[in-house]
């Protein structure tokens, strides 16, 4: 019986089945930032326990809040920083070089395919874009991965979603995963891998792989992933040229992870996406998702581009598309949020700094920021955001506010427009 | 192992996610008996009083897919400073089932005829819970009894008080 690629993962990373149907992985990235990990090393070091399974295994950045907006920010950036240096922890990245956690590492070539990843984060399943196992977990878990190294799955099933046909012109990987999550409900994929496969996942760029599996948690699942292949190998091959001969070697070695054709999952569904629109969110909950012109007219206070769902450098190019030598509607306030340091001034070296600024949108520093509504566009009730995030929780962004979430190059329309509408009707 | 059981508290909806269990901006506490005041802040519920009604819960019973959205394992914590030992759900979000679970705490699946049944007791609904036999009794107007099936695994971090501690012995 063949395999699917999560299997061979767990398979090659078990560390013994404790009981029940549960796996104890070994880890090869633990992953944390300032919101949930100080309070994993205040009870470590509580418990006589503060040290680290491997200071090389574990990336830390400050990104939800930075910098600090408040004393009680300052304190877990400060509880991080000292516990990064105390444990020598080398990939440490603070203000001026921090970015959005699920943007930052994986451009630093931390992920790579057949990799187990936890963090104390539920977008961990971003990285599953790289082929890899990335999984969020809460504090706890967190903690024995940076004391132990390990952590326990339940054995997880696998569907296999398979994107056929061909994306058309202003429809992206996040209208794509908003489709799929309205289709599996956000109960749909609990306890379970969403394997992507097919055409338009094959012609996705790393970033666009990122932006489909970092929504996987909005449908339940544990992660999302995709099979690790040449546009895999061309992202990574600054990082692993000194492994592999070739990027097509790379390519070779990738296909062990593959999954096998005869593996077997819980459920097989194909998407033929050719005929898909801009989507959009119009309720309280990520499957709550209608076509972009279905809600044509509605009108927003604010537009946020930025977050690990949207805030790398495609996004930002598809954005500035619409708002070149545009203005934003007057009555809009339009915020932009380049994930990453380099996601920034790639941007602007590629003039869409001035785009957006031209247009009228603030540019603010790499953050989390406004998408959990801590900092940088906190909003108040009543108020309306077009953003490229990826929740719509009530109150999300601010109590009493609401949310709807989009691609950047919609998000863009609605800031030029004032109200949600079809981006495609807006000359890019 | 802790005791499970006590007052319920139902919250009638699907999907109850951890931001509204708690909120983000809370998430800059660096105790857990910091957050106590904001348990289930931003839950809207018709009929439903947070403070008056948190106030003597030992038990939370809801419908599908508790816990779904952020990590968070805050809002494990906030129930268990609330002294909510027990969530009984049709389904959680694995990520908070397996915080509860890693904080010794219990989460119980039944089916959603026996959730039905429960929401329908009326009364003050009271809780007795046997981990060990895998029963328990609820007694409003009327008193019902269910068998529930826990994972081994989950209910080995109930008997070493989480998986801390668990995983500090066995790795
Ligand atoms: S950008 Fe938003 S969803 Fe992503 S890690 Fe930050 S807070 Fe979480």
């Amino acid at each position: 019986m063949g395999k699917t690629i999560a299997e061979k993962i767990f398979d090659t990373h078990d560390r013994g089945k404790p009981s029940g149907n549960n796996v104890v992985l070994d880890i090869d990235v633990v992953m944390c930032h300032e919101i949930t990990t100080p309070i994993a090393i205040n009870d470590l070091k509580e418990r006589d326990l503060d040290r680290v399974f491997d200071p090389e295994k574990i990336k830390v950045v400050i990104d939800h809040v930075t910098p600090s907006k408040d004393s009680k920010t300052a304190t877990q950036a400060k509880i991080l920083r000292d516990w990064a240096r105390r444990q020598n922890i080398k990939d440490f990245f603070d203000i001026g070089a921090n970015g959005v956690c699920h943007a930052l590492f994986p451009e630093k070539g931390f992920i790579r395919p057949g990799y187990t990843v936890i963090m104390g984060d539920s977008h961990t399943c971003t990285h599953g874009a790289f082929g890899a196992f990335a999984a969020g977990v809460g504090t706890t878990d967190l903690e024995v991965g940076i004391l132990k190294g390990v952590c326990s799955f339940r054995l997880p099933a696998s569907m296999k979603i398979t994107l056929t046909g061909e994306l058309a012109d202003g429809v992206y990987a996040k209208d794509v995963i908003l489709y799929i999550i309205k289709k599996l409900t956000v109960n749909g994929a609990t306890d379970k891998i969403m394997e992507f496969h097919g055409p338009v996942v094959d012609a996705m760029s790393m970033e666009a792989r990122m932006t489909l599996c970092n929504m996987a948690i909005e449908a339940g699942g544990t992660s999302g992933i995709c099979m690790p292949d040449k546009t895999t190998a061309e992202y990574l091959w600054p990082f692993i040229k000194g492994e592999y001969a070739s990027v097509d070697a790379a390519v070779e070695d990738f296909k062990k992870w593959h999954s096998d054709p005869d593996a077997v999952y819980s459920s097989e569904l194909v998407f033929d996406v050719s005929d898909l629109v801009p989507q959009v969110t119009y309720g309280t909950k990520p499957d709550e998702v209608k076509d972009i012109s279905d809600m044509e007219g509605t009108s927003v206070d604010q537009v946020y581009i930025g977050s690990c769902t949207n805030g790398r450098i495609e996004d930002l190019r598809e954005a500035a598309k619409v708002l070149k030598g545009k203005k934003i509607a007057p009555t809009v306030r339009g915020i932009l949020s380049p994930a990453t340091p380099k996601v920034y001034s790639q941007a602007m070296e590629e003039g869409l700094i001035a785009i957006f600024m031209d247009a009228g949108f603030c540019v603010t520093n790499p953050t989390c920021g406004a998408c959990l509504g801590m900092s940088n566009g906190v909003m108040a009730a009543g108020e309306v955001c077009a953003s490229t995030t990826n929740r719509n929780f009530y109150g999300r962004m601010g109590k009493g506010s609401m949310i709807h979430l989009m691609s950047p190059f919609s998000a863009a329309a609605a800031a030029v427009k004032g109200y949600i509408t079809d981006p495609r009707t807006i000359n890019a | 192992m802790k005791t499970f059981g006590g007052q319920a508290l139902f919250l009638d909806r699907n999907d109850i996610n951890t931001d509204e269990i708690i909120p983000a901006k809370y998430l800059t506490e660096n105790s857990k008996l910091a957050l106590k005041p904001y348990v289930l802040e931003d839950l809207k519920l018709p009929g439903f009083n947070v403070q008056e009604d948190i106030a003597r819960a030992n038990v939370v019973v809801t419908r599908a897919n508790f816990g779904c959205g952020s990590s968070r394992e805050h809002a494990v914590w906030v129930f268990e400073v609330n002294n909510i030992n027990t969530v009984i759900g049709e389904s959680f979000a694995r990520i908070f089932r397996q915080n509860m679970f890693n904080c010794g705490m219990l989460a119980i699946e039944l089916s959603k005829e026996d959730i039905d049944t429960l929401f329908q007791l009326g009364g003050d609904v009271i809780f007795s819970i046997d981990v060990e036999n895998e029963t328990l009794t609820a007694k409003g107007n009327k008193e019902v009894s269910f068998s529930f099936s826990l994972n081994s695994f989950d209910k080995d971090l109930l008997v070493a008080g989480g998986w801390l501690a668990y995983a500090d012995q066995k790795f």
